[in-house]
């Protein structure tokens, strides 16, 4: 599925383990089943503690009394208990992967434990934390809720109906917005700012300056942009924020940008697509500087200059990249809560899909919040599928 | 879906890319002689730069600084220039000191960035180099779990943290986003060890080295572009992630971001710290940015589809 068809595979270097020198070990082996038994248990046993009802505190509960290392370790209050249980966190990892790395490295060790070493972790904190995950949030979102979140029985489609309820249309409209208009402006933005400083005598720094959003997070470019939004000053008092301020210059009456509709909704995507068009430019310009050359000379040859040049050379040769930039971004939009969470003001005017299911899960509305997440889901994969194929079909060209 | 943009990045050969400089240095020649283009250029460089100016000019703005006036006032104006914002947002101004979430963001981000890590290099090394039944069942199962938004697992993770005892406390907050990071991190980091030649580990073994010396002897010195691109995204991914750091963490646990988050809901006083909060929080990603920029653009392209 992934890059074992588009690259040929190297030959196979490694046919047997290391134990091979004494002779071959492919087949079963009894420690090997023991081993990957014992895998298949803890993720039994994980699956079926997170099952019960919510409230058991098998390793801590805050209730009862604990010495102050039991304290220190799962609620650290003080800087130094801080300190100390990241320290022993990562002590404890380095050791059980020192111990594991040893016994796989016994000899005679048979391939089945190895395997399960190597991968046996990951597939505990996968199986358990995403697949289960997953699989328990689909059953969830057809289930009803009391409000501790305990759930009280089925309830069919009716969380999904609640989603597409009148309530929630100005939520909808708002995720179709934003997964449309914040990718299109982005690479739009992007790919005319990549073109135009490609080649300059300042191109690292004019890519950094658009670049620099996208390092930080959005939290902080929710608070920077609070200042250029800012609600109006009453009286004669100056404006706090930019645009009121210019606003006024050019003769309007200040406004709260954030919380009228649907102009907020248009400003919360400015912040996004100001945040996205540096990754934009970023992906871009590196494939317009890979444009082969003997294609642009062609042209030339033919006659083609500047935009021309741009339209029929540039454009179709980048057009898979485009293509992914555009569905990447469009992903990260949809899958994205924190900017309307700062700035939207828990209006549901101003909601998107994400903070939904946010909100929803804030207030251990499971049912109701798995609906949302499933949406997601259903929404992303179809666009990932897209993606990798896209992703397939530009590496071809190179 | 990452696939692509490792190789979108790799550099055009040397002398191709001398040819390259001339043909485009002509062309560049045409193309920004325009008055219109570097105006256009200019002008977006303005307009993403200016909030990011106003907040730091507003961070070091005196009482009654920000909440009172636009931050362009602070050039000629009665309001003077002063650190000393910065200095009670790390001490709180009467709430949560801001040195509190930074020291949580630290006390979370390292094993956060480290475990994962760690666990897909295991994890990727026996993709790439051992045979075994089910192999590619299971890298294409993982593969597809990188479809799997994190909202789908929030729930049902954080019902389990509730069972163990583990949530608000780190542990819930590192499992999360070692599980979230996993699936995007063995894909990339098989893709870097396929490319290692095999006759590279053809030779270690004819030489009598097992899996693991072979892996921590040979193969690892070769991967540290590969597993520093990884790890400043993550290390980004964690640092500036809100999701996780509200649904896992509490009053003792809470990140820089979730602490900057909290802070935009008060008013008053703490509207004239925020700027400077802000611009604190931004200081750790911003210096990743600044001094590790080629891993970093590496890793956020080939992370870009994460969350």
């Amino acid at each position: 599925m992934t890059d074992q068809q588009t690259r040929p595979a190297p030959a196979p270097v490694v046919p047997s383990p290391p134990g091979a020198r004494s002779g071959p070990r492919r087949g079963l082996s009894v420690t090997a089943i023991v081993v990957w038994v014992v895998i298949l248990a803890v993720i039994v046993a994980l699956i079926w503690a997170s099952w019960k009802p919510r409230g058991s505190g098998y390793l801590y509960n805050a209730q009862n009394q604990h010495g102050w290392f039991v304290n220190a370790i799962f609620n650290p209050q003080s800087w130094g208990q801080k300190l100390l249980v990241m320290v022993i966190a990562i002590l404890l990892f380095v050791a059980i992967m020192a111990v594991i790395l040893w016994v796989i490295d016994r000899p005679r060790v048979p391939n089945g434990v190895v395997i399960a070493g190597f991968l046996g972790p990951v597939v505990i904190a996968l199986t358990v934390g995403l697949l289960w995950s997953a699989v328990k949030t689909i059953i969830q979102s057809f289930q009803k809720f009391d409000s501790a979140g305990n759930a009280t029985g089925w309830t069919g489609f009716a969380n999904y109906g609640k989603v597409f309820t009148s309530n929630n249309t100005a939520m909808l409209v708002n995720t179709v917005l934003w997964i449309f208009l914040v990718p299109i402006l982005a690479t739009v933005v992007g790919l005319v700012y990549a073109v135009l400083v490609d080649r300059t005598r300042f191109e690292a720094g004019a890519k950094a300056l658009i670049f620099l959003p996208t390092a930080i997070s959005m939290v902080a470019a929710s608070v920077i942009w609070r200042y250029v939004y800012y609600q109006p000053s009453a009286g004669n008092r100056p404006q706090v924020g930019l645009l009121n301020a210019l606003w006024n210059v050019v003769g309007g009456t200040p406004q709260n940008w954030i919380t009228k509709y649907p102009t907020a909704t248009f400003a919360l995507i400015v912040v996004m697509i100001w945040i996205q068009a540096g990754f934009a430019m970023t992906v871009l310009s590196a494939a317009i500087k890979a444009v082969p050359d003997d294609i642009i000379e062609a042209a030339r040859i033919d006659g083609a200059t500047g935009m021309r040049l741009f339209w029929s050379v540039t454009i179709p040769t980048i057009r898979p990249t485009m293509v992914v930039v555009l569905t990447t971004v469009a992903i990260a939009s949809l899958k994205t809560f924190d900017i309307v969470n700062v700035m939207g003001g828990n209006l549901p005017k101003n909601n998107i899909l994400a903070n939904a299911f946010y909100n929803a899960s804030a207030v251990q509305q499971n049912g109701l919040a798995g609906a949302y997440a499933v949406l997601i889901f259903i929404v992303v994969t179809p666009v990932i599928i897209f993606n990798v194929r896209q992703m397939r079909k530009a590496d071809s060209i190179r | 879906m990452t696939t692509t943009t490792p190789p979108l990045i790799v550099e055009p050969e040397v002398s191709s890319r001398r040819l390259k400089a001339q043909l485009r240095a002509q062309d560049a020649k045409t193309k920004l002689s325009s008055p219109w283009a570097s105006g256009l250029a200019v002008l977006i460089a303005v307009l993403w730069t200016i909030p990011t100016f106003g907040l730091l000019i507003n961070s070091l703005r005196a009482d009654p600084g920000p909440t009172s006036s636009g931050w362009w006032n602070f050039f000629g104006s009665p309001y003077g220039f002063t650190f000393t914002n910065f200095s009670k947002a790390w001490n709180g101004n009467g709430g949560q000191p801001l040195s509190q979430f930074i020291l949580n963001s630290v006390v979370i981000t390292l094993p956060a960035v480290v475990i994962p890590i760690v666990l897909a290099l295991l994890a990727a090394y026996a993709f790439a180099w051992i045979e075994f039944p089910g192999k590619n069942i299971l890298f294409v199962a993982v593969f597809v779990m990188q479809v799997v938004p994190i909202q789908v697992a929030l729930i049902p993770l954080n019902t389990a943290y509730v069972n163990f005892g583990l949530s608000t406390s780190f542990w819930s907050i590192w499992l999360s986003h070692t599980i979230f990071g996993l699936p995007l991190a063995i894909f990339l980091l098989h893709n870097f060890m396929k490319e290692i030649p095999g006759s590279l580990i053809e030779a270690a073994r004819v030489d009598g080295a097992g899996h693991v010396r072979i892996f921590l002897q040979v193969l690892m010195p070769l991967l540290v572009p590969a597993i520093a691109s990884f790890g400043i995204f993550q290390f980004l991914w964690v640092w500036n992630d809100l999701l996780v750091a509200l649904t896992f963490s509490g009053d003792n646990t809470r990140p820089i971001t979730a602490g900057i988050q909290s802070l935009t809901t008060q008013f008053g006083q703490q509207g004239n710290i925020l700027p400077a909060a802000a611009i604190l929080a931004m200081l750790v990603p911003l210096a990743v940015f600044l001094s590790l920029q080629r891993f970093f653009v590496r890793g956020l392209l080939a992370g870009s589809v994460k969350g």
